[in-house]
């Protein structure tokens, strides 16, 4: 159900927002959806990347390298401190398997393992995380209480 | 290389959209005596689409979808997806097990008959490409998805693009004429693909 408030965010794009507003993306695979969260100023940040480098590519939000810390910093712009910010990572999936081909990781598991490196490098603390398996997942994230609830068809729904 | 057209001339596009007429023509017989009725193929088209919006190309981002998952190596390497709606897997259920079910009911059984259904499919569109280039290309075993078409449609469109930046899909709708069958057929080749393809028809890639 799509209400009022809520922001769509595709692929390669993200967001900026603050309460009561809802930030969604629908159909993550091996993408990842990184959600941002001040919890005093509740300025609240949504990032939908596809890949980990962006090799001197320039649409920023496609990639984890350039589009979290151009996210963080949108934020900050919009008042939020930085050390108040707290992530929560949705997504990294691997929708197909062949037996095959685990030698190499996934480009979910880059992904995932990209945005990890990058937060460590900005000091933002993951608290919540839902990624990896074999299924999609949309996310919505509530900027009133910083809560992201993550709705997949293989299982319940999952609020992190 | 030019991103936008891949440096593919019109004339070079039209002959790849000859060879997957060819294929899913040969494709939709296969289909069509399974089912023991006339499955039709829409005029292929030649797509060059930005990856971030390739979530889309079948319908909404949230449409539970089939999807069945080839990898093609050989002389011409690639991916082979095909989609299919739950609306038409209930029907192909119905059809082929003589099974009534929910689309929330799809099990083994059901995904085996998916695998198969597309093993024969790609097998014939593969084969029908070989014959006219010449060209040895064999299919992996089928992975399967039943999920949100975003999360299948991108993730196979991110891993078979060569660029990082588009993917050129060779891509065929099937259906019956009751449109009770619906379904899309996409072949992604490898960028280098493309040329190899071309050539083994007797188009020079450098005109």
């Amino acid at each position: 159900m799509m209400s009022d408030n809520e922001i769509r965010i595709k692929m390669a794009e993200y967001e900026i927002a603050q309460p009561p507003q809802v930030l969604v993306t629908l159909g993550l695979g091996s993408c990842i959806g990184l959600a941002l969260y001040d919890k005093y100023t509740k300025v609240s940040g949504l990032i939908h990347f596809m890949l980990p480098e962006s090799n001197g590519k320039t649409d920023i939000a496609k990639y984890a390298d350039t589009g979290i810390p151009n996210l963080i910093d949108k934020m900050v712009e919009m008042g939020a401190k930085r050390r108040n910010i707290i992530a929560k990572l949705v997504g990294g999936a691997k929708m197909f398997s062949f037996g095959d081909d685990n030698s190499v990781m996934n480009i979910g598991q880059r992904n995932a393992a990209a945005a990890k490196e990058i937060l460590q490098k900005e000091k933002i603390k993951i608290i919540a995380e839902d990624t990896g398996e074999n299924f999609g997942r949309t996310m919505r994230f509530f900027t009133d209480t910083g809560e992201v609830k993550v709705t997949s068809y293989k299982r319940d729904d999952l609020l992190i | 290389m030019d991103n936008t057209n891949f440096g593919l001339n019109s004339i070079q596009q039209d002959a790849l959209k000859e060879v997957g007429n060819i294929g899913a023509g040969n494709a939709a017989t296969s289909f069509s005596k399974i089912l023991d009725r006339e499955i039709n193929i829409e005029v292929p088209s030649i797509e060059i689409i930005p990856l971030e919006d390739v979530s889309t190309i079948t319908g909404s981002e949230e449409d539970h979808v089939a999807g069945i998952l080839f990898k093609v190596t050989g002389e011409a390497p690639g991916t082979i997806l095909f989609i299919f709606p739950s609306t038409t897997i209930k029907y192909l259920v119905e059809v082929v097990m003589d099974k009534q079910i929910e689309p929330e009911e799809i099990g083994e059984m059901e995904e085996s008959l998916l695998k198969e259904l597309g093993n024969i499919l790609s097998g014939s569109y593969l084969k029908s490409i070989g014959d006219m280039t010449d060209l040895n290309m064999t299919q992996s075993v089928p992975g399967f998805s039943y999920d949100m078409a975003g999360a299948i449609l991108s993730s196979t469109m991110i891993s078979a693009s060569s660029t990082g930046e588009n993917v050129l899909l060779i891509e065929t709708e099937f259906m019956d004429g009751e449109r009770k069958i619906d379904g899309y057929f996409f072949f992604i080749p490898q960028i280098e693909s493309l040329s190899i393809i071309l050539n083994s028809l007797g188009f020079d890639n450098d005109e």
